[in-house]
């Protein structure tokens, strides 16, 4: 049977990884390679690096950050940040990234989606949505969720399949950082209206939050960030649980 | 040594099938030179991507015939994934695109309500057993992401099977070619097991030389 993938993904920024992370076992927790090895080995089914070229000048290093993720796990790798034209896709995908994820650069040009999954295919397509509820609805926001854009999540989710975006990312504005579970209803919507993969992101605080997601909403992939950064779970607690609860997940 | 060459047609991410080889102490060449496959002892076809833009790239770099006249040498052939569904007779992706014509067959799409790419770990159920699923328990997961799929004409050729929807062909298998639908390099640990396997039915190719 396929497996619900828990993936874990930190915010890098010239070459650090973001946010605090406390690890004893670790020498360096703010060194992005010696994470994805250390989650890799734990039993991670991808791995998730987002904010990576937040500016052009930052480019060049960014690449040599991917290549080296990629000589030291041998599991997906997604990027995400900075992503303005098809070459800087090209170039991820060639220093070792899997997927590409667009965000900010998608919704001003979402023909960028179209050119990636023609030239580069669908599989590595990722188009990530931030989204806050609006009254009775969610609206998509850019710029790492500082500006509102007035689009319905609902019908940016559909376009951006169309246009060939292979896997959504989906984060809840609301949600994330409270560590009080995912946004089900909004999960929910999104996976009613398209049929490529959604990755539940935002909210995930224990698992229990994670297993409600995957039972309830029915989602495909779960990026996890404090709920393991902080060290208050183990992706091996993790996954143990969600078995324990009859989900299928690779051990 | 062995000489291993990735055939790199502009597409697909060479660089991580370079690197898992590199894990296990091999040091292959990619290339997209017909002479630099037709001179190797084992060839890696790896791919992503859509079935047109792959045969049109091998076709526009001369690749159709270097790959087929290497094939009909005997030599092992190993194709990932897009390289998988390029050995068949052809693929129903994007309308009806021929492919290389080494594994009858076709390549179609998954269908229903399936979520579409299949993509993730999912397992094998082994069919038959071969030298190049050494080491490698019944039900192991391996990493997946395609949305067609192979349906081979002679069920000899399946090894593995892969349950999504119904079972389809994970890992094929005729003469001297073989091919997976998922990705090794992507799979981990038992991911470097199928290129170990593959480059020791290389060596005992060169042996029997």
């Amino acid at each position: 049977m396929l497996t619900k993938r828990i993936i874990p993904c930190f915010d890098v920024k010239d070459g650090r990884v973001v946010k605090g992370i406390s690890f004893k076992n670790l020498v360096d927790a703010g060194d992005p390679v010696e994470l994805a090895s250390y989650y890799c080995k734990e039993g991670a089914d991808e791995i998730v690096f987002l904010d990576i070229t937040a500016s052009t000048e930052e480019r060049d290093s960014a690449y040599s950050l991917i290549s080296t993720t990629a000589d030291h796990i041998n599991i997906p790798l997604t990027v995400g940040g900075g992503v303005r034209k098809e070459k800087d896709i090209y170039m991820m995908l060639r220093s070792g990234a899997d997927k590409v994820s667009m965000n900010t650069a998608a919704i001003q040009n979402p023909d960028l989606i179209s050119v990636s999954a023609k030239r580069f295919g669908s599989q590595c397509t990722v188009v990530a949505i931030d989204a806050k509820r609006i009254n009775d609805d969610w609206e998509i926001f850019s710029h790492g969720g500082s500006n509102a854009t007035g689009k319905k999540v609902t019908e940016w989710a559909k376009e951006s399949v169309e246009r060939g975006a292979g896997e959504l990312l989906v984060t809840s504005m609301d949600a994330d950082g409270q560590q009080n579970g995912y946004d089900i209803a909004l999960l929910s919507e999104i996976k009613k209206i398209v049929k490529v993969p959604v990755i539940a992101s935002g909210g995930g605080g224990k698992p229990e939050h994670l297993l409600d997601a995957i039972q309830a909403a029915d989602v495909d992939a779960l990026l996890l960030a404090s709920i393991l950064h902080f060290g208050s779970y183990s992706i091996h607690e993790i996954k143990n649980y969600l078995i324990n609860n009859d989900v299928e997940i690779r051990v | 040594m062995l000489k291993i060459t990735i055939i790199d047609y502009g597409a697909g991410n060479v660089r991580n099938v370079y690197r898992a080889l590199s894990a296990i102490g091999i040091e292959a060449l990619i290339s997209q030179n017909q002479d630099d496959i037709l001179n190797s002892d084992g060839v890696i076809l790896p791919g992503v991507g859509a079935a047109q833009d792959t045969m049109q790239h091998l076709a526009e770099k001369g690749l159709v015939n270097a790959i087929k006249d290497f094939v009909n040498d005997g030599k092992p052939f190993l194709g990932i994934c897009m390289g998988l569904q390029a050995l068949f007779d052809y693929s129903l992706e994007g309308g009806k695109q021929e492919c290389l014509g080494l594994i009858p067959g076709k390549i179609v799409k998954f269908s229903g309500d399936l979520t579409v790419p299949h993509m993730g770990w999912n397992q094998i159920k082994i069919i038959k057993n071969h030298s190049l699923l050494k080491g490698i328990d019944n039900n192991s997961y391996f990493y997946f992401v395609h949305s067609f799929y192979p349906e081979p004409i002679d069920n000899d050729v399946v090894l593995t099977t892969t349950e999504y929807g119904s079972d389809f062909a994970s890992i094929v298998a005729k003469n001297n070619i073989y091919a997976t639908q998922f990705h090794p390099e992507k799979s981990g640990e038992i991911g470097l097991l199928i290129y170990k396997n593959f480059i020791d039915i290389v060596k005992n190719s060169t042996r029997s030389d």
